[in-house]
């Protein structure tokens, strides 16, 4: 038979043998890793959905223990009202470190010390920012004591690193060709970043930004000792307020069922919102003319 | 020193009534000397542009051309890194010259790329707006000036019923043809060719090269490439660079035909390169 043919032949014993292990390998993986999530979901399901009811969105917990503890709408309003203030916060600040890291930092030294102490802000406990805006904010009587907005606080904190991270890498991934054709038309480079930058780059950057509010909006620890928790109805961002989280940590810890089957409910309502959230951040990136 | 008041660009398609522009505007390059951190890229040229002519500049991979071009309208030092020395003249002045903005260098001499590069997130009609709009410029027209670019690009019959649609939906010789009208929407003096053709097909290339030779009635053109045959094609004078300095620059026939520098003939005979 000749070299040609040999090339051919059907593939050795041996070689067919590892290709088997390793595909069996890399599969029992992928299903041990799958094991938890799906738990998690299917737990969540049984006993939150039985939790579910009209009354459950649309009515606030009484803080009783016996007879009726009321729904979770305060805490629901309340997780919107404080993200969506984080995100005020947070958002724009982060990617504004992203335009100066990415259109004027560069390389330069400080550029490079802002990357660093961004990806150690990355890796610093949430209830680390918890504490931080306790000391700074709560024990020291800035607008009263447990409040709303503090909780936004603690919270854009925790988005900001996030947001500058992902947001420099989508600034990053806009063409250099592009600045450089609207440079030579002769626009001023504060003029191509706000008219050919940012809008090239606007699908990635709501994106990054919608990743970063899913992340924030199950976070409990930094909201513990600044936003805290109150029962009956609470929307105002400038006196303590409930959330989703917090409400959650507070119920599965109470000896009545009813509350705790109200935590699971909870639970389930939170992973639905971060998942909403999460599918328009795909849909979006979807339409991204980069990605 | 408005750029608005210059004549109107022409049509391609029609002849124009007007006279040609009197008095177009030459460049001049100065013992210019430019750098990539340590690399000493070019090397001490000198050479003039002449008015409402094509100059084209050739020679091998990494001689400097692109970096020289880059030069004329500041848009070297834009690379981290790189810095440029000497003295680089529009007419009389000196863009280099401290005190010279960079913005309104740029505006007189614009510049077409060797990708196409429409504004992703703009339609045609934006794309050819785009230098107007970014410039802040009041006061103009921006349909006509739009139709008159693209009419003056050659492009106008080809995307007048799809003004609206996104640039980037042309085909890639309409795209270049689209940036060359983006640039000669704001009325720049002086355009600059960073080989335009070489991402084109043959019948594209062949498009864009007409319009080279009807553009030159209203700008000053400098055109980059590394293709000698379409240096012969377009320019009026060839200039032949080599490792960063420059070693002939005479007419374009002169250069083909009869070289006087034997690298020149090496070089246009193909014997390197």
């Amino acid at each position: 038979m000749s070299a040609a043919l040999d090339a051919l032949a059907p593939v050795a014993g041996r070689r067919r043998l590892t290709d088997r292990a390793m595909r069996a390998l890399l599969w029992a993986g992928t299903l041990v890793a799958l094991v938890p999530l799906v738990l998690v979901l299917w737990f969540l399901l049984q006993k939150g959905l039985g939790a579910l009811s009209v009354d459950f969105f649309t009515t606030d917990p009484t803080g009783n223990f016996l007879g009726d503890p009321g729904g979770v709408r305060s805490a629901i309003l309340g997780t919107l009202e404080i993200v969506a203030l984080a995100s005020a916060i947070g958002i724009p600040i982060g990617v504004g470190v992203a335009l100066y890291l990415v259109e004027y930092g560069g390389q330069r030294w400080f550029a490079q010390a802002v990357r660093y102490f961004v990806d150690v802000m990355t890796g610093v406990p949430s209830i680390v920012f918890g504490l931080f805006v306790y000391i700074v904010l709560v024990v020291s009587g800035i607008g009263g004591s447990f409040a709303g907005w503090k909780g936004s606080v603690a919270l854009a904190l925790l988005m900001l690193p996030v947001v500058t991270r992902s947001a420099e890498v989508v600034l990053a991934l806009v063409p250099d060709h592009l600045r450089e054709a609207a440079l030579a038309l002769g626009a001023p480079r504060w003029k191509v970043i706000l008219r050919i930058v940012l809008p090239t780059a606007l699908p990635g950057l709501v994106t990054a930004s919608l990743l970063a509010v899913a992340r924030a909006m199950g976070e409990t620890a930094p909201l513990l000792f600044t936003s805290a928790i109150v029962m009956g109805r609470s929307w105002d961002l400038g006196g303590r307020m409930n959330s989703l989280p917090v409400q959650i940590y507070n119920d599965v810890s109470s000896p009545n069922d009813q509350i705790v089957a109200r935590a699971w409910g909870a639970a389930l309502t939170l992973v639905a919102l971060i998942l909403l959230i999460t599918l328009v951040a795909r849909f979006i990136a979807r339409r991204s003319r980069l990605a | 020193m408005s750029n608005d008041t210059l004549t109107p660009a022409p049509t391609a398609a029609a002849p124009r009534a007007a006279p040609a522009m009197p008095d177009g505007h030459s460049m001049t390059v100065r013992d210019l000397h430019a750098h990539y951190g340590d690399t000493h890229a070019i090397k001490g040229v000198s050479m003039g542009y002449a008015a409402n002519q094509v100059t084209a500049m050739i020679g091998p991979s990494g001689c400097g051309k692109s970096t020289l071009l880059r030069c004329l309208n500041r848009m070297h030092e834009e690379i981290p890194g790189a810095r440029a020395e000497g003295t680089v003249l529009l007419d009389e002045t000196d863009i280099y010259a401290r005190g010279i903005d960079v913005v309104a260098v740029r505006r007189a001499i614009g510049m077409v790329f060797q990708r196409a590069n429409p504004f992703p997130t703009m339609s045609v009609f934006d794309n050819v707006a785009a230098g107007l709009r970014l410039n802040g410029v009041k006061g103009v027209d921006l349909h006509e000036r739009v139709e008159v670019s693209l009419r003056g690009a050659g492009l106008w019959d080809e995307v007048k019923d799809r003004l609206g649609r996104p640039g980037i939906g042309l085909s890639g010789g309409q795209q270049q043809r689209l940036c060359i009208a983006r640039a000669i929407a704001v009325r720049p003096r002086v355009v600059l060719m960073d080989e335009p053709c070489s991402a084109l097909d043959p019948i594209a290339t062949l498009k864009v090269e007409e319009l080279i030779a009807a553009l030159k009635r209203d700008f000053t053109i400098v055109i980059v490439t590394h293709n000698m045959q379409q240096a012969a094609r377009v320019s009026d004078t060839t200039a032949f660079f080599y490792l960063g300095e420059l070693v002939e620059h005479a007419p374009t026939d002169a250069i083909f035909s009869n070289p006087g520098d034997p690298r020149t003939e090496e070089y246009v005979t193909g014997k390197f390169g």
